[in-house]
């Protein structure tokens, strides 16, 4: 007869159950999401005042209070794809290099002669020597300031290449190097996005690498993709390099390893500076926004890392009356002139700022500098108003898609129509509350996934009781054709919700942002639909059967 | 009294009209390619790169005036279409604008939205701007190879499971119906000039995804019958099985469509196309599925005795639930 364990009744008693207590919060979602801020509030800050208890009281603490993430597309917000330009840092990898090289050549003057650095293609270091007859130590020299590259892959290869021309030496990055180098920077990269978008504060930000030299970058509830890139875009690369001289010539010649920069805020003035800078950013530990205690005017304070404060020390005890210039992102902020050697390691930018400007400039400057350069292939803004629209349509659309099919149900299987609704029901409950738990976000294709598995996951049910009704016919009595229709229709069932799970894999594996969404609802969809059809109709099924003890039943 | 879809028992002979029926397919098809090819798809910016701007504002949309105020851009190619839904209130006038990628530029810069804004809210000054999407050409390259690849992937997956589940030429005619899905419903996107994009894609893989379900259903009966009637003639094992779920095969398409339709006259004017594309689907899927797949089965025949286990073709895993 038909007879269900007790442990089974429990446990799909108790899945039913957490997946609708995982549900519930989605049902009272703003008062959630501010039960939820209020916590975060006052976790971050430590402080808790009645305002913000009163917010965390919308929300009984001890309920469950993860929600359904609202995708880009439902919220507003801005996407963007970036690349990093990944080369660049192979530029800055070979300036680091060339103190090193230069003074091992030295100490190999008497084979090698004088030496000079020459303009070179990016990433590539060319060093001329008078001497070609001692090419083959030079090179030597050079490869000895190689080490093994450090990576899962290539262990023991040198990082550097070194060959020999005539009287040119030519070092650049080794492959493995490079590859290693390309990693190092994508993570430098999303970690230093992260820690701007976080900087900004806003909720719930999507930083993802994504193949090679990729990062996508999902803010929502910021008013536009232009803001986002104003925030993230910036490579914020501080420099303090030696002024050779000012010039309203943009056009000027300059000499080799010297560059020419326009001055940020006086129009039409340049300066050739030494390419080389004397400190960078990387050497900053803090920055913060600050007014200049003379003028008045908005300021930034910096102050250096040990190393870096020695290096900015000693070049100013050694060049007091000459000019330096601040540089930031290729434009020379201001180029003062040092009255004394700065030994404190601190110091202060002044320039054409404004409050806003010396605020983000700060950020920018805590949070560190880009290593590379981003390039956007892809930016989208949604405004919250469509966002709001669309769920306000998609709500719509699935109250009259679940109520149609639930009519559709009854009027064709009666009794057993009312079980399939209500387990139709709790389908969605569960699609919710998995959605929850595992913290995917719901798109708006994801809504149509919902409403395509509300259509779809009937067909379960639709396969069990129309075989029911089959095994009816044979006559065989009520409780045996229950059980050989859940039996038969097994296989079918498997089968047909296999083959479409086949296809949300393949979407979630190969699609992004909104098909990804959809394969997320239309997966989840598929096993709550098998498994709310398989186990909890028959469970209502088995349970009303026990009771009521039907001589013949209809299907 | 229930709800019938069909009568309790019917004994129709779905290859009474077989030439017809399949002709009908195959013309179909041979017409989708040709539309296709000869109109083209009214390809979206996910795979031409570009970008497309919402725009609302409370005076009705004039065509003609919004290309008048974005002339002076010289944008290039700019087309411009005005949406319709019936959720819009009476103030809602929305359009699309969708601008060509720039040459040279990975994405449409900020200057060049930010001027076609200006231009508009000079002729309209209250019109809003909902979303604005780029795409680089270089993204749109890689997102087209990507979909063919997810087209390709799945329609593979399914060869293989049911060719493990069955036998090989259930899987041939499965695909088979799917590929004559698929091209019906990039034909009728051809021939309508539907925007065809990303989420297109996913709703043609959600069209495979739905039509092997109701293929597989039959399949799993055909299997289930040829073992019961090993003397019957394929076609006549093929009727019953196909008459037998029939009244299934009407349920299930008929709630999912009825849950479509709610979607595709309420659900907004954004996914319109991607729902209409699946509403279509479900329709030749259920089509496909009992004229086309087993068609194809009944030209390659199929081995008739199920009961020995085939040492070939994987048949261990076809049997485990039987």
């Amino acid at each position: 007869m038909l007879q269900i364990p007790l442990w089974n009744r429990l446990t799909i008693i108790a899945v039913v159950l957490a997946g609708i207590a995982f549900a519930m919060p989605n049902l009272f979602y703003d008062r959630v999401e501010r039960h939820n801020d209020a916590i975060a509030t006052i976790e971050r800050t430590g402080a808790i005042t009645d305002a913000l208890r009163a917010e965390r009281a919308l929300w009984p603490d001890v309920l469950p209070s993860t929600l359904v993430n609202l995708g880009l597309d439902l919220r507003g917000g801005a996407h963007l794809l970036a690349e990093v330009q990944v080369g660049d840092v192979y530029e800055a990898r070979m300036d680091a290099l060339w103190p090193e090289l230069r003074d091992a050549l030295r100490d190999l003057r008497d084979t090698v002669g004088t030496i000079r650095r020459q303009d070179a293609p990016p990433g590539e270091l060319h060093v001329r020597i008078s001497e070609p007859a001692g090419m083959a130590a030079a090179v030597e020299a050079a490869r000895r300031l190689a080490t093994p590259v450090i990576s899962l892959t290539g262990v023991g290869a040198p990082t550097l290449d070194v060959r020999g021309d005539n009287d040119l030496l030519i070092v650049t990055l080794s492959e493995a190097e490079r590859q290693a180098t390309d990693d190092r920077t994508m993570q430098q990269s999303v970690e230093i996005v992260r820690r701007r978008v976080d900087e900004a504060g806003t909720r719930e930000p999507t930083i993802q690498r994504q193949g090679a030299d990729r990062i996508l970058i999902q803010v929502p509830g910021i008013g536009s993709a232009q803001e986002l890139k104003d925030l993230i875009g910036t490579t914020a690369r501080l420099t303090f390099h030696p002024v050779v001289s000012r010039t309203r010539d943009g056009e000027a010649a300059v000499d080799a390893r010297q560059i020419l920069l326009p001055s940020m805020d006086e129009d039409g003035v340049f300066y050739v500076l030494e390419q080389t800078p004397v400190v960078t950013g990387d050497d900053l530990v803090d920055s913060q926004p600050a007014f200049d205690q003379q003028t008045g005017q908005p300021a930034v304070t910096f102050r250096f890392n040990p190393a870096g404060a020695r290096a900015f020390g000693d070049y100013t005890a050694a060049n007091v009356g000459a000019p330096f210039a601040i540089v930031l992102d290729s434009e020379v902020i201001s180029a003062p002139t040092i009255r004394q050697a700065i030994t404190g390691g601190s110091g202060q930018i002044t320039g054409n700022f404004t409050v806003e400007s010396s605020t983000e400039l700060a950020v920018l400057l805590r949070a560190g500098a880009l290593p590379a350069e981003m390039v956007f292939l892809e930016e989208r803004t949604i405004g919250p108003e469509l966002g709001a629209d669309s769920i306000a349509a998609g709500e719509i659309a699935a109250l009259v898609a679940f109520g149609a099919v639930l009519v559709f149900m009854v009027l064709s299987y009666g009794l057993f129509g009312v079980f399939a609704s209500l387990a139709l029901i709790l389908n969605v409950g569960l699609i919710f509350g998995v959605l929850s738990v595992i913290g995917a976000t719901l798109t708006l294709p994801g809504i149509a996934g919902i409403v395509l598995t509300i259509g779809m996951a009937v067909d379960a049910n639709v396969l069990v009781f129309e075989r029911i009704r089959e095994e009816l016919k044979t006559a065989k009595g009520p409780a045996r054709a229950i059980e050989q229709g859940y039996a038969r229709a097994l296989s079918a069932i498997v089968d047909a919700n296999f083959t479409t799970f086949i296809i949300a894999i393949i979407l979630f594996a190969l699609g992004s942002g909104p098909v990804r969404g959809f394969s997320i609802t239309l997966g989840i969809g598929i096993v709550t639909s098998v498994f709310t059809a398989i186990y909890v109709t028959r469970l209502l099924i088995v349970t009303w059967f026990d009771r009521a003890r039907p001589k013949t039943i209809e299907v | 009294m229930r709800l019938r879809l069909v009568p309790q028992e019917t004994n129709i002979d779905f290859f009474r009209h077989a030439r017809l029926t399949f002709g009908a397919s195959v013309v179909a098809m041979v017409l989708s390619v040709v539309v296709w090819l000869s109109m083209g798809l009214n390809f979206g910016i996910d795979f031409l790169g570009g970008t497309t701007i919402r725009t609302e504002s409370a005076a009705p949309v004039d065509v003609a005036a919004y290309r008048d105020a974005l002339a002076a851009l010289d944008l290039g190619d700019v087309s411009i279409t005005e949406v319709f839904d019936p959720t819009f209130g009476p103030e809602q006038n929305v359009a699309m604008i969708r601008i060509q990628a720039q040459a040279g530029q990975e994405s449409v810069s900020p200057e060049t939205v930010f001027a076609v804004q200006d231009a508009l809210r000079g002729v309209y000054p209250g019109m809003t701007f909902p979303s604005v999407e780029s795409v680089g050409p270089k993204v749109s390259g890689e997102l087209i190879q990507t979909a063919l690849i997810a087209v390709l992937a799945s329609l593979g997956a399914i060869l293989v499971y049911i060719w493990l589940r069955f036998e090989w030429q259930f899987s041939v005619g499965a695909v088979a119906a799917l590929i004559h899905d698929i091209v019906l419903t990039v034909g009728l996107f051809a021939l309508l000039q539907i925007r065809f994009d990303l989420a297109t894609i996913a709703a043609l893989l959600t069209i495979v995804g739905y039509s092997i379900n109701d293929t597989v259903v039959i399949f799993d009966r055909l299997r289930e019958n040829l073992i019961k009637y090993k003397t019957r003639p394929l076609q006549d094992v093929m009727n019953l099985s196909a008459n037998e779920t029939l009244s299934r095969t009407l349920m299930t398409s008929g709630t999912t469509l009825l849950a479509l339709l709610a979607l595709l006259v309420l659900g907004g004017d954004v996914i319109r196309g991607f729902v209409f594309a699946i509403f279509w689907g479900v329709i030749v899927g259920t089509y496909s599925s009992i004229f086309v797949a087993k068609n194809i089965v009944l030209m390659i025949g199929v081995k008739r005795d199920w009961s020995k286990p085939d040492a070939k073709a994987g048949t261990q895993f076809s049997n485990i639930d039987a």
